[in-house]
């Protein structure tokens, strides 16, 4: 199972400027790639490409060998699921509803889930800690709890490539652990996971490849430990950081540590 | 989790019993209707009501006199008929169109169906066709108005949505100024008082033929809804999310509205213009079954159904001569909106 990205360039108009700019990288099963980079620097523009949102763009996209734009949406579906920053709902759908969503893949056009369906969707939960939310209104939850149930119904739609649009975005400090903690469990499990964050140090904890992404180009590509450091981080962020290591029982860390004073007005 | 703690009310809350509520909606439709087959300037028993409605298929001692047999068949059945079919019509619609557009405060006149068969009524009217044509010409009003306004929409960029309810408002409005136009140079003794009539909305004309032609064509227009309900709960997501689970969202989208472009076309063009039905059931549904499309469709075509045969039971009423139907369905359905809108906003 595999993700290839290929020279990969996009732009919204024939005129407009490249938000994508030859774009490569792969990932294969039991990756999880964060993508960091500054806003607005084309990290969903890309997502939407691999999810076959956007297709007029230049190079190509490989989901196991094949072209996505060979592909409809539903069976890009199969293989790659969604998970977008979690919004107030308009309509205020039960959680178990919105996590039975995913399964719509797997139901004829013209049918609902059935007891079956609703056993996965209970299964998923269950597997996230979120089974006691199931009749609650997705919009009553919290944030974190959101997230969560975006994640059971990737699972739901069994696809095991996962796509994910900052997924600690608006969580508190300890929803964005518990949330990356779970996504680093199904890294573990063998599923894909490609993910955008705004913080180097979940780069450093969760992930083990990291794409660092500026004006549209890829400036480094590899192991946190190895391509992120205080220069990488000053030229594309404009902040000073110490990167501290230190040794915990179980393993090697880095953290990133803002310099006092070391902070640019503009960037 | 410390999560959880905040959730315990959520955790033991118990499911509402969605069956008995559909039963209750149910019966409470049935004794709606055999009631309005009793009430009217000439009231007949409820007994007499259940003995004539079972005559034609059992065999059963006449106690009522021709006139009774007339007026339960010949009059009140298709007005009754009617009714159902225009109130289920409106409110699916309704639901269907605030789903399609993520937008719970769009009513089925949002792409202006009803401004367009406004405009094709008082056409016919004008042009002294006949009642026959000024149903014809309404429908046919209704679905250009949607058509003109969905290819505007395609000829724009940016969201589909987006464009599509402004390109209806602005047909909408174009159609509300031929039909203004209209009502200037029409004759002021005949048919001026006919068209203000006919835009206010009434059953009171409703024929046995205009029941067949709108009813096969809501049932026909309905059953898709009925059918695609789970996935129109996958779209109301929104395009990126309905996508990636795999729907087909712009061929989803195109039936649905297509549907309820249709059964909305078809009901303004055999009641005239009824606001507020259309808004105010989904919402109602919303709150006795929740979000889920799959409960909120059949509720709206039963609750929308019962909702505008009871109003038309005071329509014809409450006072010596007809009330239109638009002026009561305000009149209800407004203060119904403000209580919903209070209560939902003291739930969340």
């Amino acid at each position: 199972m595999s993700v290839s990205v290929n020279h990969l360039s996009f732009a919204y108009g024939k005129h407009s400027p490249l938000v994508l700019d030859d774009i490569s990288f792969s990932v294969k099963e039991g990756d999880l790639l964060a993508v960091l980079g500054p806003n607005g620097v084309g990290k969903s523009t890309m997502f939407r490409c691999i999810l076959g949102f956007l297709n007029k763009y230049k190079g190509d996209i490989l989901l196991n060998d094949v072209d996505i734009r060979t592909l409809t949406h539903k069976q890009i579906a199969k293989q790659v699921a969604y998970i977008p920053q979690s919004t107030h709902p308009v309509f205020n759908y039960s959680v178990l509803d919105v996590v039975l969503m995913g399964v719509t893949n797997q139901v004829s056009l013209l049918s609902a889930p059935n007891q079956n369906h609703i056993d996965q969707a209970y299964a998923a939960m269950e597997s996230l800690g979120i089974s006691h939310l199931r009749d609650a209104g997705y919009g009553e939850i919290s944030g974190g709890e959101r997230q969560l149930a975006l994640i059971a119904r990737a699972l739901v739609q069994k696809a095991k490539i996962l796509i994910m649009d900052e997924p600690t975005a608006n969580l508190d400090y300890g929803n964005q652990f518990r949330v990356m903690c779970r996504i680093s469990d199904l890294a573990k499990e063998g599923y894909i996971i490609i993910l955008s964050t705004h913080n180097p140090d979940h780069a450093f904890l969760y992930a083990n490849r990291v794409l660092m992404i500026q004006s549209g180009k890829v400036i480094a590509d590899g192991r946190p430990d190895d391509v992120l450091d205080a220069k990488l981080i000053r030229d594309v962020y404009g902040v000073d950081v110490h990167i501290e290591e230190f040794q915990s029982k179980a393993r090697h860390h880095k953290l990133c540590i803002p310099v006092e004073g070391g902070v640019d007005k503009q960037k | 989790m410390p999560d959880t703690a905040k959730n315990q009310s959520v955790q033991t809350r118990k499911m509402p019993n969605y069956k008995l509520r559909f039963i209750l909606l149910i019966i409470a439709a049935l004794v709606c209707i055999l009631v309005s087959f009793g009430v009217g300037r000439f009231s007949i028993s409820l007994y007499d009501v259940v003995l004539l409605l079972l005559s034609p298929f059992f065999p059963v001692t006449e106690t009522w006199d021709y006139a009774m047999f007339s007026v339960v068949f010949n009059i009140r059945l298709p007005r009754i008929l009617a009714a159902l079919l225009v109130g289920a019509a409106l409110s699916t619609a309704g639901a269907a169109y605030q789903g399609m557009f993520q937008n719970p405060l769009v009513s089925p006149d949002i792409l202006g169906a009803s401004a367009g068969a406004g405009f094709g009524a008082c056409l016919a009217i004008y042009l002294s066709l006949g009642s026959g044509m000024v149903t014809i010409f309404a429908f046919a009003g209704g679905l250009i108005a949607v058509l003109v306004a969905y290819l505007v929409s395609r000829m724009t960029k940016g969201s589909a949505t987006l464009s599509m309810v402004l390109a209806g408002i602005l047909v909408g409005s174009l159609f509300s100024a031929s039909t203004s136009y209209i009502k200037l140079v029409a004759d002021t003794t005949e048919q001026l008082p006919e068209i203000t009539y006919w835009l206010m909305g009434s059953l009171a004309g409703a024929t046995m033929d205009d029941v067949i032609f709108a009813g096969i064509i809501i049932v026909l227009g309905i059953i898709p809804i009925f059918l695609l309900r789970w996935r129109m709960n996958v779209l109301t997501l929104g395009e990126d999310e309905a996508k990636s689970m795999g729907v087909n969202t712009h061929q989803l989208r195109f039936v649905v509205i297509v549907c309820a472009t249709l059964i909305t076309a078809v009901a303004v063009s055999i009641s005239g213009i009824i606001g507020w039905v259309g808004l105010v059931i989904p919402h109602f549904c919303r709150m006795i079954f929740g979000y889920d499309y799959r409960k909120i469709v059949p509720a709206s075509i039963i609750l929308g159904g019962g909702f505008l045969l009871l109003v038309d039971d005071f329509a014809r009423t409450i006072a010596s001569t007809e009330v239109p139907l638009g002026i009561l369905t305000a009149f209800v359905g407004a203060p119904i909106f403000a209580y919903l809108l209070i209560m939902g906003g003291k739930r969340s």
